[in-house]
């Protein structure tokens, strides 16, 4: 079967301009379509239905298409996607709910400090290009645990990275079935624990059949969708306020107006000093050291990601992963530019239409975010508009008007709601509901695939059963993914947190347990197994610690542990009173929700929870080089493997047998 | 230019790699870190027309800029270190 598979696929791969520009043809016709539709009159809610389903179905047929049982195919795409499409893959598999979604909306609420997350995504891909993809390409890897237990001397570093692997992605798939749920249940109207097992089965119909192969040409499907998704809005605005459909050149603008605005608002009495953050001042809400913090995890955590890592393993050659590499941030910065213009026009919209208008008068789309509780006016959910101005006339001395501190809005929301906030058709709105469900179920069905590989590859075949035949590893694997896949959704359902700090958090972890380890593996030929697993455990170790105990065990970290509060940027006063907080009768409670008054507010150095790998890798890296040191040198047959990595001619060092 | 895979030409091309690496990572700190240190004193200077406050506007889209063009860059030197010591792969 080899021959004719081969020649098909490369007729495939000549084809690929013109299969994707036919598709992204279709696509345009099909909101085209839609819009029509809206005129004659369609209601909104089977608008979003066509969206949705039209959508998943899409992916679902690529992915039944270029289903696979090679396990070449199956776990490395058979290594031929070229430079230009594994970019537009990886951009898929990179932006998730919490780019898509969750960053417009920290923009808007944080301003200039949201910013650190944009630079913090973008800046990473210079590491993975510098210091690590290209070299994993070479080593011919299917998995990140491959390299580890190649290079550091079995199966026990294997596990490690295994684990370190496991939580990372776990914590980052839970975040987009989240993201996923959430959509689902505002524009098809189902219940939010429903909505996120439907979603799940779209992730799995492609991840489940196919791996690596068909998760690659559906993530690039998923690309065209969310970045068409992304920018129509924010270029419609942008020429209806200022003529020019470039909405990064025109936000200036808006940003000088959101700024007369917000004098304007403290004039009339709408804001106060104390509860108004000037949209471009620096350092108000993330102190410079979490600030900075922010934009180092984030970019370290970029080149430890093994979703992201294996993307790569994909390219031909590596001189392709490294053209690759810079295809894929081109691609993500289309987005990320964007962003910040995004946040932009939302607060101007909301600061002129929503702040200052009667509570009678507000806009029915509000209401239908306010019964999921997600816009809250005047201290309460915004279900209804009586319920607004009965929750508003409780409020003393309320003179019934929307003040800056009456509206909460959850950062969710934003993008989501912005095509409705400035009154745009609803066409758009189901359109960036469709650009949200690819973001989110792209990344989930690489961070599947990186766990359910791990389990099947590394775990099963590697060291449980290494005769295991190819059908038995494959369908391992599919069942695997299947239960990992139900294991986070109904995590998903609890809420645990925002998304974007989940994904944070999931960042921190992945920098603090594999960051050292790859970087001296390739580029310290002295490192030694007994060092690097050392170092992974330390440096994972105190990263999880941390984590959990400010989040999980806040009394305990104040009491055994020397944590004190951490303090507001602007004021420089500490969050929470500690002597007051441990004197409560539920200070020393474990597990509590994120309402306890010390979670996720306590630590040491002012630092942020979301920057534990701050703390993880320096440590991983000094205990890395020290045990090394004291270790004696590896074998000269490993530093020439090494050397081989180093040099991009030649074969793979790892040839898997198919 | 094809050259022999003696040590010395090994040793040659990763020294070679090693400094473009420094390179880069100073590159990017500059326009990661470095510069948004002064974000303050830059906003002081509002971008001409387009009316972005210049601190912001670095942060927002110029280091963005930075990022993506160094990585093309990066990957023509890299490839071009490689093949004047032999090691690039055959197209």
């Amino acid at each position: 079967m080899s021959a004719p598979s081969s020649t098909v696929t490369s007729d495939f791969i000549k084809n690929l301009g013109r299969l994707y520009g036919t598709y992204t043809g279709a696509f345009l016709g099909f909101i085209v379509l839609i819009a029509v539709l809206e005129q004659f009159g369609v209601p909104n809610k089977i608008l979003g239905y066509l969206f949705v389903f039209f959508t998943l179905a899409v992916y679902a047929v690529i992915g039944v298409m270029t289903r696979t049982a090679q396990l070449s195919e199956y776990y490395v795409a058979g290594r031929r996607v070229p430079a230009f499409y594994n970019g537009m893959a990886t951009g898929a598999d990179w932006m998730s709910a919490a780019s898509f979604v969750g960053m417009g909306g920290s923009l808007f609420l944080l301003g200039y400090d949201g910013i650190a997350w944009v630079l913090g995504w973008t800046g990473g891909y210079v590491l993975v290009s510098v210091l690590i993809g290209p070299y994993l390409r070479k080593f011919g890897a299917y998995t990140v645990p491959d390299f580890m237990a190649f290079r550091f001397g079995g199966n026990f570093a294997r596990f490690v990275a295994v684990i370190v692997l496991v939580c990372c992605s776990f914590t980052y798939v839970t975040a987009q079935i989240y993201g996923t749920g959430l959509i689902a249940s505002r524009f098809l109207g189902m219940q939010f624990e429903l909505a996120v097992f439907a979603g799940l089965v779209g992730i799995l119909l492609c991840a489940m059949l196919g791996g690596m192969r068909a998760v690659t040409w559906t993530q690039i499907a998923q690309y065209i969708v969310l970045i068409v998704a992304y920018l129509t809005p924010i270029v419609i605005l942008s020429s209806k306020k200022y003529g020019i459909p470039i909405p990064e050149l025109t936000y200036g603008q808006a940003i000088a107006d959101i700024t007369a605005r917000e004098q304007e608002m403290l004039r009339t009495g709408l804001a106060t000093v104390a509860n108004l953050k000037p949209h471009i001042q620096p350092f108000i809400n993330y102190s410079q050291l979490n600030f900075f913090g922010i934009i180092f995890c984030m970019m370290v955590g970029t080149a430890s990601l093994p979703h992201i890592l294996m993307r790569y393993f994909t390219t031909p050659s590596v001189r392709e992963a490294r053209e690759s590499v810079a295809w894929s941030l081109l691609f993500i910065f289309l987005l990320y530019f964007s962003a910040p213009a995004y946040a932009a026009f939302s607060k101007l919209e909301v600061y002129t239409n929503i702040i200052g208008s009667n509570v009678g008068n507000l806009k029915p789309w509000l209401f239908t975010w306010g019964e999921l509780g997600l816009i809250s006016i005047c201290g309460k959910p915004a279900a209804s508009a009586d319920a607004v101005v009965a929750a508003c006339q409780a409020v003393a001395g309320h003179g019934g008007v929307v003040r800056l501190q009456d509206f909460v809005i959850n950062t969710d929301v934003i993008v989501l709601s912005t095509p409705e906030i400035a009154g745009l058709p609803y066409v758009i709105s189901g359109l960036v509901a469709a650009g949200g469900l690819a973001a989110a179920l792209s990344t989930a069905d690489g961070l599947l695939l990186a766990i359910a590989n791990a389990l099947s590859h590394d775990i099963y075949y590697k060291m449980i059963d290494p005769n295991a035949p190819t059908m038995r590893r494959l369908t391992v694997a599919r069942v695997l993914l299947f239960f990992v896949a139900v294991g986070a959704a109904a995590t998903a359902a609890t809420k645990p947190s925002d998304i974007l700090a989940m994904v944070g958090w999931a960042f921190s972890l992945a920098m603090a347990g594999n960051f050292p380890a790859l970087v001296m593996g390739v580029w310290w030929k002295r490192t030694t197994p007994m060092g690097a697993i050392a170092g992974m455990i330390a440096g994972f170790g105190l990263c999880v610690f941390y984590l959990v105990t400010t989040r999980y065990f806040p009394g305990a970290g104040v009491a055994y542990f020397g944590m004190t509060s951490l303090i507001n940027p602007m004021t420089g006063v500490p969050l929470v009173d500690i002597a007051k907080a441990m004197a409560l009768p539920n200070a020393m409670e474990s597990w509590p929700t994120l309402a306890h008054p010390m979670a996720n507010k306590v630590g040491w150095f002012d630092l942020n929870n979301i920057n534990c790998g701050l703390l993880g890798m320096p440590l991983g890296f000094a205990v890395i080089y020290v045990v090394s040191l004291m270790d004696k040198e590896p074998p000269a047959e490993m530093q020439a493997y090494v050397d081989e990595i180093r040099k991009p001619r030649g074969r793979t060092v790892l040839e898997e047998k198919t | 230019m094809t050259q022999p895979d003696t040590p010395a030409n090994q040793e040659a091309h990763w020294n070679k790699t090693t400094r473009l690496m420094l390179t880069h990572l100073g590159v990017w700190f500059f326009f990661g870190y470095f510069i948004h240190f002064f974000v303050r004193d830059l906003n002081a200077f509002i971008i001409p027309v387009l009316g972005f406050p210049f601190g912001f506007y670095m942060a927002a889209q110029g280091s963005l800029i930075a990022f993506v063009v160094m990585l093309f860059m990066f990957a023509k030197q890299q490839d071009k270190i490689d093949r004047d010591h032999g090691y690039a792969e055959d197209e």
